[in-house]
């Protein structure tokens, strides 16, 4: 069983913010196949949240294939996304350093490196939802 | 459950002439948990009182549940009210309020109000004048939630609390909601409790509904756009000027993007929700409506 948080000032709606950390649980493999989500009830008695925000988020997580209800029971993880997600992770992540010793050589600190970073990744998002 | 639970149209509240609630037009639906925001005196307790049935409005329409406020003793039933400071009868002991609840309410849930008071950890024996704000608070909710209202609301519950005492009253509402399937209208000043708890917003200023609706379709709608001073000639159609700042060299606007599609201008980054109700408030203090182009002397 996982616990949720809340960050408020990240401007990530919340329910998101649920489903991002049942994803990052399911990459660092703390949550495989099999396992149950908490219930509704566990998470709002918890971290004080909407109890729809918390529907929402699992039926997202539904929509993504990631877990499914069982009726009566809860909700429950359906598929997993450590394994070959990680060994994509380290060829991605060799290529990144790659690129960001290009950029320092091209004379870009590390803050305009970021910027260079979230601005294109942004990018990415919008055109790409 | 298809009801909506408060409908209001050109919804008046004057006293003498004083405007408390200006032609308020509302739909909201049933399943909520509402979250009313504003300054002081914007006119939060005057909606709330008005949806409750305390009062009448001076004009306009206001259906709660399907019916009109505290129309008979049914709708009474129907909905609970927990007014600003949580009031109790600090003479009374926890088990003398319960006892009146079950005599005043018949709809009241008594192995319901037991279970949670030993939850929250109250003595049945005292008295309720010697109870933290926190238990007081506390006990106004489990008795408001006990006569099994589909409707509860709530003037500024967690105002006069202190952070765990706040966290713990909106975790024992959210427990309420997920167990008995009840509506919840609350105002309040912290909009990191409203993130928090809340999935539908109205934001209230002037006496007037500056906006409402659900609060995920409102924060992806609106959009602060930073661009070089006059590059920002025109807005596409359906997209609302909300604010604008003007430097010498820069425009800042946040815009309300009201389409069914994503706005499509580079540079335009989401604002979180905080800042969305600021700008509505600060907007209702101005006095002239911000333009495109700023005009100088």
């Amino acid at each position: 069983m996982i616990d949720f948080y809340l960050e408020p000032r990240s401007g990530v709606a919340p329910y998101m913010q649920l489903v991002h950390q049942v994803q990052q649980a399911l990459r660092l493999g703390m949550l495989t196949t099999g396992d149950q989500l908490p219930t509704v009830k566990q998470v709002v008695a918890k971290i004080a949240i909407n109890p729809n925000t918390v529907l929402k988020a699992y039926r997202e997580l539904e929509r993504q294939g990631l877990v499914a209800p069982k009726p009566g029971r809860g909700t429950f993880v359906t598929a997993t996304l450590a394994g070959e997600d990680l060994t994509a992770q380290a060829a991605l992540a060799g290529e990144l350093a790659a690129w960001i010793t290009k950029a320092r050589g091209a004379g870009l600190d590390d803050e305009a490196i970021e910027a260079v970073f979230t601005t294109t990744l942004r990018k990415a998002q919008q055109e790409q939802p | 459950m298809n009801t909506p639970v408060l409908t209001a149209h050109a919804l008046t509240k004057r006293y003498g002439t004083h405007p408390a609630l200006t032609e308020a037009t509302l739909d909201i639906p049933a399943g909520r948990i509402v979250g009313l925001v504003g300054p002081n005196g914007a006119g939060k307790s005057t909606l709330l009182a008005l949806a409750a049935g305390l009062i009448r409005p001076t004009s306009g329409h206001i259906e709660v549940l399907g019916r009109k406020p505290a129309a008979d003793a049914e709708q009474l039933a129907r909905v609970g009210f927990v007014a600003q400071d949580t009031p109790v009868y600090a003479g009374l002991s926890v088990a003398d309020h319960l006892k009146l609840g079950e005599h005043l309410n018949p709809t009241w849930d008594k192995q319901f109000a037991a279970d949670r008071i030993k939850q929250i950890g109250l003595d049945p024996a005292k008295q309720a004048g010697r109870l933290s704000g926190g238990q007081r608070a506390q006990l106004a909710l489990t008795i408001a939630a006990a006569k099994r209202p589909e409707l509860l609301i709530f003037d500024e519950p967690v105002a006069a609390l202190d952070p765990l005492a706040r966290r713990a009253f909106l975790q024992n509402l959210m427990e309420f909601v997920a167990e008995i399937d009840v509506s919840v209208i609350l105002s309040s000043h912290l909009i990191s409790d409203v993130e928090r708890v809340c999935d539908h917003l109205i934001i209230l200023a002037e006496s007037r509904v500056q906006v409402a609706g659900e609060i995920d379709d409102l924060t992806a709608g609106h959009y602060r756009l930073v661009a070089p001073r006059g590059t920002l000639t025109d807005l596409p159609d359906g997209v609302d000027l909300i604010a604008a700042d003007h430097t010498d060299r820069q425009t800042t606007l946040i815009v309300h993007n009201t389409n069914p599609t994503p706005l499509a201008i580079s540079g335009a980054e989401p604002i979180g929700l905080e800042d969305m109700v600021l700008t509505y408030l600060h907007r209702a203090e101005g006095t002239t409506a911000p333009t495109l182009e700023e005009t100088r002397a």
